[in-house]
Parts: structure tokens; C-alpha cells; sequence
């Protein structure tokens, strides 16, 4: 799989992100760092502990590095549970959460698919 | 470009850092710091040596806003700049960051190339605006140092001719500021700016330089001077204006004309009836008109060949009388009301004040306006005053600290820092665990409690406490003011103290007080203090007491055959056995010489008691045999008065001394007509070493 194609599978815009960052290589290999941030994870643990300031915080953080690497499926699903979590917890949260959920799932196969190459 | 500038990024995600980084770090060296917390902690760790700050808002700890605020507390914002990144994007959000000083705002997503750019063009645009202030800043400063200084020497040649104090030109300085200053309070007819005021206050110094071509037999004759002399003496401020306007190159110079103003005019009056020109009303500078009063004032209150000095009061109703030329009703209202502060100015140090009005002053129209040369020289200013207070910090020797509620943080002064072994900047001191090992939770406590409940009014609180200084605890005593916010509601904010070392004044005192209660030979209490403290006990609850008094029997044989250094040994043996024998509450004292008294409480009967301390007290001491006579008496027996319990005892003794000593007895009413051995009142002037088996005791045996 190519970064492009890689890309195309978890919905993000791979010319966003080289117009952006400006080269191939930068991207690529924040792309591979994705997955070793505690961001997703920290959200799924405070969501869990009900401490929701945290996992505001940790959305917030997925939703801004998602935007920079042009992650759009993602980058648009944790910034609507961002605004929803910004006031406390909700009704609608518990759902938006099972949708970062599912973006994520699918954006960590697409760039473990990649990086298996 | 070189890379000893430093960038520090503030981010708690590690990859906006790492891009961030990515995009810089090939210029710059790079810091990271992963919430507010930290990045203050860096910023107050490489101060400017940080080129730039990338900060993020949205932080666990504390989040972007509250690292600019602190950066505002601090003044770090005044010299690093700040860029703020984030996918927040309302303008609210916006705004109050620029608001709060930041110079430039990128939203998320954004393109390195952009970043890159508007890093580099903000570390240019304030390095260049550095360089410009400190330009204009030294330019400035040597201009004014100079001036002044010239104005100075100028001024002294002129006072020194008159034969004047050479305090003169500095008190119609004082005065026309002072003056001045409240008079653009009252009113607004004379629309002068704090600079304005400084530059006749300076001017004022020249205002009698025309003298200097004046006959110094005129100028310093003792008597009344005829109208010829007069005429030549009025000339000087004719000549003093004329003088200046020889100064063909500076006629566009502010302090040219102002002094030209004061030099021509002081001698004007509101009335049309001064010299030289007879102006009136406000044909006459206010300048000129400040520096006539001011002019006026002093010459009464100073001593001069033709005069003596009159008195503050006495000078000023003069004034307002009109006795010296009619001034202008508002400046003589200006007059009346600083009139109470001119003795107190005047005394104060001249330099110091200056800077200090300077200063405020010059402070407050920065407020105003933006101008950069006043900025600059402001910056300067406050940059001396950093760097006194540093130099003064360091030099006092206490441990100074300052203390934030929100974000919670305790500064240290560097020498309180290293004298406590502790970093200068302390985040979340209630969590610290220096800062908990230092003082522990209790006092911790207490403090921010007794700090939390002053009032605005009295904010001012103390409190004792043992720091650990090397491996050593010591007595400090904690001196803080509480800060509150200055705008209503207000809200508390912290606060800044010391804490002195009083370990040693303390032991002195602690030292004293001991001696001062207690018999320096035996450590027992003195007879002042243990009356006082028995005085108190059978004030306090309605327990039985006894009161005891003994003395050792054929002591002063003791001190004759063996010496006072083997009496002395006795005493402080007899003073042992008692400490032994008494329980902690009892009272043991030495009354006097071989004199001791007990007083112990008990339950129904003291005999048994008073048993177990004779047996207790009497025995061998080398080769002396000690045996003592006791007097005893009872609150139940007698009264709980002091006085007789005492005198009741004194009486006892004196029936065991007549009937063969070494023995105790409780007082009866067959002892009440007895002689005493002592009384309460000669024993007051007792000294130590009278024994108090004297000759009319021995003899009436």
C-alpha cells in the first residue's frame, strides 16, 4: 500500500497534507508516529473514569493532530465530540465516542497496513 | 542563523511537538515542555536566553492563557514573544489572546511553510525593536544625565556668591514639583503633563543665575539695602533671562525657555506690581508664577545675612496675607494644601525621592501613551529597580518568597532558595515534597490560612516557625503581606514575605527569661517567681496546698570549716534532692542563702507527704551531716493568702528552731505570736549569701 492509497483508506486528503507539511518524507513519518501516540488512548481510559475534563482535553489533542496530518474522517468526528464534550458529558457523547471509535479503528488499520509494506 | 536561539514549544501532545519541532529545529535549538506548568518552569529557568514561545491553549495543569498570565506577572512577555497555536478559532478566543500580549495567533491546520516564516519574522522584528529601545533608551539617559548635571554645578556657583545654603535651589525644586503636581489636580486651567512638571522643576534650579553678574557686596550685605543697590539687586532676573537668550544655539530647547520663562518672571506678582515687566495675572508663566511662591517660601523659612529663618507657619500666613506680593488666588490654594507636607518632603533624601516621583510619574504616562522613548526609559528604570532589589535581596540575608493561589506557585529569592537548598521556582507548592519536608502539612496549613483570613486592611500577618537550614532546625519568623487583586470584588490573590532567622535572638531571649526567674546557682525558680506562680495556683482551683519553707541547719558552720565552694555543693546537692523528690506540678525554689521553699499540693492530709521530702532531704555530704528544719503551713490551716500562708510557715520554722531544729512542724495558733526567722518583705532585700540563721535567732536559742 501506497502512503496515497493508505490515505484514501481512512478518508484523509494525502495533498492537504504534503501541501501543508511540504514534503513526503515529514508526513510519511508522522503518519507511522500516529500510532504511538497515547492521545486515543488516554480518551478511551477518561471516558471509562468518567473524567471528562481529560478526555476533552485528549479529543481536543486528536482532533488537532488529525487536522494538521489532513486524518479527515477522524479529524471531523473527534472535533464534533470535542465541541460536545467542552460542556461536560452529554446524551449524544456516548454515540460521537463509538464514532471516534470506529474512525480510529480504521485509520490505525489503514497506516499499519502501510507500514507493513 | 544561528542555533544558540532557543524556541521553547508548549504542547502536551508529543506530536504537534515533534512537528513543530521538525519544521524548526533546523534553525533553532528547541525545548520542550509538555503543559503550562513546565513551559513557565523552563521560561523562568533560560529566561531570554528563549528566543520565542510556540504555546498551545488547550493544556492539562494549566493551559496556555495561564502561562501568558504568568509570563505577564513576571514581565517575560515584555521580552520574549509569544505564538499562539491552536484549532481554536473563535475570535473571542482569538482577541484575548492578543489581548493578553501575544504577537502572533496560527490556527490549526496549519502549513509549515507559514509557521516557519512567522517564527523567523517575529525573533527579527523584536530583536530589531530591542536594539532600537536601548538605542534610544542610552541616548536619552546620558542626554538627561548631563543636563542635569550641568544645571547642578551652574546652580551651586550661583548659591554659593549668595552665600546660600546650597540647599536653596534643591527646596524651590522640591517645592515647585510638589506644587505643581497638585495643582494639576485642582484644576485644569493649566493643562501640564508629568513631563512638563519635571522640566520646570529642573528649570526652576536656574532661576537666580542672573545674580552671578550681581556685586556680592550687594548680594550678601547684612542691612537694609538703599534703592540704588536695590535697583542693581532687581536687575538679576533681567540679566538671568538674558543670559539664556544668549544661548543662540538652544533657543528651540524646551528647558531653554522654560528657564528663560522662570528666570525673567519670578519676581512677578499677580497684581501687576513686580519686576521686571510688571506683568499680571496669567501674563506670567505659570512656571514663573510656581517658582515666585516657591522662591518666596524658602527665603522666609531659610536664615540669610539680612534675616533670620522664620517658621513653617509663620511663612506661610506671611504668604497668604500677602505680605510678600500678591500671587495667584489658585497657587495659593495649591499652597494651603500641601502646606502640611513641605516640612516632611523637605527632609527626605533628595536624590531617592527624585527617583522614586520620576518613576511613579513617568510610569503612569506610559500608561497613557506608547511612546517608545518613554518606554524605553521607563524599561530602564524598572530594569534598576530589578536589579536593586535583586542586589538588595541578596544582600538582606532573609529568605524572600512570593506566593501565587492561581496557578498555585511559591518563588523563592535566589539566596532564600539556596539557603533553603530548594529550586527558586516551586509549581503547586500544597503537593510539593520539598516544600511539605520543609514545613510540614500543619504549618503549611496554617499559614496560607492565617494569609487567607487578613483583611485588606491588615494584611499584614506573622508567624514562628522551624526551617531546616543545612542539617540544622532553626527559629525563622515568617513576615507576609497578603495580595489582593486591585480592582473590586477583591479577590485574593497571594502573597510576597520573608522569613528572617531569629534562632539566635530567640535562645538569647529564651536564655534571659530564665535567668531572670531562676537562681543562677541551684537552677531552681527565685523566690519573685515562684511567689508568682503560687499566687496564681491558689487564685486558680480550689485544691489543698501546703507551703513549706526549711533551711539547713548549722550551714554557716559548713561554709566556715570547709569554705563557700564546699557550701555552694551542698546547696545545689539540696537543690537536686528537691528537683528528685517534688512532682512536676509542685513548686521548689530557692528563697535565699540556705533558704528554700516548697509549695504541693495534696489531698486531705499533707503529713505524710512532708514526711517523704524531709526524709528525702536530710543525709551525708562528705563529711558534713545534713539535717534541716521545716516549717509548714496549709491553705487549710491558715488561709489562701500568700502572704500569710508564708508567714505562717516562717513561724513553724521558728518553733522547730526553738526547739532543737532538725525536725518539721505544721503551724498552730500557739506559733501565731512567734517571732519570725524571716519575713516576706526582709527576705525581698536578702542577698544571696546572708544566712538567714542570724545572731538574734542563734541568741534567742
Amino acid at each position: 500500500m501506497t502512503l496515497q492509497e493508505c490515505y484514501a483508506a481512512m478518508g484523509g486528503s494525502y495533498d492537504d497534507a504534503i501541501a501543508r507539511l511540504r514534503s513526503e518524507k515529514l508526513v510519511q513519518k508522522f503518519v507511522l508516529k500516529f500510532l504511538n501516540d497515547g492521545s486515543y488512548d488516554l480518551l478511551c481510559r477518561s471516558i471509562e473514569a468518567q473524567d471528562y475534563g481529560e478526555a476533552f482535553r485528549a479529543a481536543h489533542t486528536i482532533k488537532g493532530v488529525c487536522q494538521n496530518l489532513s486524518f479527515n474522517k477522524l479529524a471531523d468526528s473527534s472535533a464534533r465530540l470535542t465541541e460536545t464534550l467542552r460542556d461536560g458529558w452529554n446524551e449524544s457523547a456516548g454515540a460521537l465516542v463509538e464514532e471516534v471509535k470506529a474512525d480510529y479503528l480504521v485509520t490505525a488499520e489503514a497506516i499499519r497496513a502501510f507500514a507493513g509494506e | 542563523m544561528s542555533k544558540e536561539q532557543k524556541i521553547l514549544i508548549v504542547d502536551d501532545s508529543e506530536m504537534n511537538r515533534a512537528i513543530l519541532a521538525d519544521i524548526l529545529g533546523g534553525e533553532y535549538e528547541i525545548i520542550e515542555a509538555e503543559n503550562g506548568v513546565e513551559g513557565v518552569a523552563n521560561i523562568q529557568k533560560y529566561g531570554v536566553e528563549i528566543s520565542l514561545v510556540l504555546l498551545d491553549v488547550v493544556m492539562p495543569q494549566m493551559d496556555g492563557f495561564g502561562v501568558l498570565e504568568m509570563m505577564h506577572q513576571h514581565r517575560w512577555i515584555e521580552d520574549i514573544p509569544v505564538i499562539m497555536i491552536s484549532s481554536e478559532s473563535g475570535s473571542a478566543f482569538v482577541e484575548r489572546a492578543y489581548e493578553m500580549g501575544v504577537s502572533d495567533f496560527i490556527s490549526r491546520p496549519f502549513d509549515a511553510l507559514v509557521v516557519h516564516r512567522r517564527v523567523v519574522n517575529t525573533i527579527l522584528l523584536y530583536a530589531k525593536q530591542k536594539r532600537l529601545i536601548s538605542m534610544v533608551a542610552e541616548q536619552i539617559y546620558e542626554k538627561e544625565q548631563q543636563s542635569s548635571l550641568m544645571i547642578d554645578i551652574l546652580s551651586h556657583i550661583v548659591e554659593f556668591r549668595n552665600g546660600e545654603s546650597g540647599l536653596h535651589v534643591r527646596h524651590v525644586h522640591m517645592l515647585t514639583e510638589l506644587l505643581l503636581n497638585r495643582l494639576v489636580q485642582m484644576t485644569d486651567r493649566y493643562p501640564l503633563t508629568h513631563q512638563d512638571i519635571a522640566l520646570i522643576s529642573t528649570a526652576s534650579a536656574l532661576h537666580d543665575i542672573g545674580k552671578i553678574s550681581i556685586d556680592e557686596a550687594i548680594l550678601n550685605k547684612p542691612g537694609r539695602l538703599t534703592d540704588a543697590e536695590f535697583k542693581i539687586m532687581k536687575s538679576h532676573s533681567r540679566i538671568g533671562a538674558e543670559m539664556l537668550k544668549g544661548l543662540a544655539d538652544y533657543q528651540g530647547e524646551p528647558l531653554v525657555r522654560t528657564a528663560y520663562e522662570i528666570c525673567r518672571w519670578h519676581h512677578e506678582r499677580y497684581d501687576g506690581r513686580g519686576y521686571p515687566d510688571g506683568l499680571k495675572g496669567d501674563e506670567i508663566p505659570i512656571s514663573a508664577q510656581i517658582v515666585a511662591i516657591a522662591d518666596v517660601y524658602d527665603a522666609l523659612t531659610s536664615e540669610r545675612v539680612y534675616k533670620s529663618a522664620y517658621s513653617h507657619e509663620t511663612a506661610i500666613r506671611m504668604i497668604l496675607n500677602g505680605e510678600c506680593g500678591a500671587f495667584n488666588p489658585l497657587v495659593l490654594d495649591c499652597l494651603t494644601e500641601v502646606s502640611p507636607h513641605i516640612q516632611e518632603e523637605m527632609l527626605r533624601e533628595a536624590p531617592m525621592r527624585a527617583n522614586e516621583q520620576e518613576m511613579s510619574n513617568l510610569t503612569r504616562e506610559m500608561m497613557q501613551s506608547e511612546d517608545l522613548a518613554i518606554s524605553a526609559r521607563t524599561l530602564q528604570l524598572l530594569e534598576r529597580e530589578r536589579e536593586k532589589y535583586t542586589f538588595f535581596a541578596a544582600m538582606s540575608q532573609e529568605i524572600q518568597f512570593e506566593y501565587n493561589i492561581s496557578p498555585p506557585m511559591l518563588t523563592l529569592s535566589p539566596w532564600g532558595a539556596e539557603r533553603l537548598g530548594m529550586s527558586e521556582l516551586i509549581m503547586d507548592p500544597a503537593n510539593d515534597p520539598q516544600v511539605m519536608k520543609l514545613l510540614g502539612r500543619k504549618v503549611w496549613e496554617e499559614v496560607v490560612e492565617l494569609l487567607h483570613h487578613a483583611a485588606p486592611e491588615d494584611p499584614v500577618i506573622q508567624y514562628d516557625l522551624k526551617l531546616r537550614i543545612g542539617g540544622d532546625l532553626r527559629w525563622h519568623r515568617v513576615v507576609a503581606r497578603a495580595m489582593w487583586s486591585p480592582d473590586e470584588p477583591r479577590e485574593y490573590q497571594g502573597a510576597i514575605g520573608k522569613a528572617i532567622d531569629i534562632h539566635d535572638s530567640r535562645l538569647r531571649l529564651e536564655d534571659l527569661e530564665r535567668a531572670a526567674t531562676h537562681d543562677a546557682m541551684t537552677g531552681l525558680l527565685n523566690h519573685a517567681s515562684a511567689r508568682k506562680l503560687i499566687v496564681d495556683r491558689l487564685d486558680g482551683e480550689k485544691h489543698n496546698y501546703a507551703l513549706v519553707i526549711f533551711d539547713l541547719d548549722h550551714f554557716k558552720d559548713a561554709n566556715d570549716t570547709y569554705g563557700h565552694m564546699f557550701g555552694d555543693e551542698v546547696l545545689k546537692l539540696m537543690a537536686d534532692k528537691l528537683r528528685q523528690s517534688v512532682r512536676g506540678t509542685d513548686i521548689a525554689a530557692r528563697v535565699g542563702g540556705d533558704e528554700f521553699l516548697l509549695f504541693i499540693r495534696y489531698l486531705d492530709d499533707a503529713t505524710p507527704i512532708i514526711t517523704r521530702i524531709f526524709g528525702a532531704l536530710i543525709g551525708q555530704y562528705e563529711e558534713f551531716t545534713i539535717s534541716v528544719s521545716m516549717g509548714v503551713s496549709t491553705t487549710q490551716s491558715v488561709s489562701r493568702d500568700y502572704d500569710d500562708l508564708f508567714r505562717a510557715a516562717d513561724q513553724a520554722l521558728y518553733a522547730v528552731k526553738r526547739s532543737g531544729r532538725g525536725q518539721f512542724r505544721f503551724y498552730d495558733e500557739s506559733m501565731s505570736q512567734m517571732l519570725s526567722v524571716i519575713s516576706p518583705i526582709d527576705r525581698e532585700e536578702d542577698s544571696a549569701d546572708t544566712q538567714p540563721e542570724t545572731a538574734t535567732t542563734d541568741n534567742k536559742e
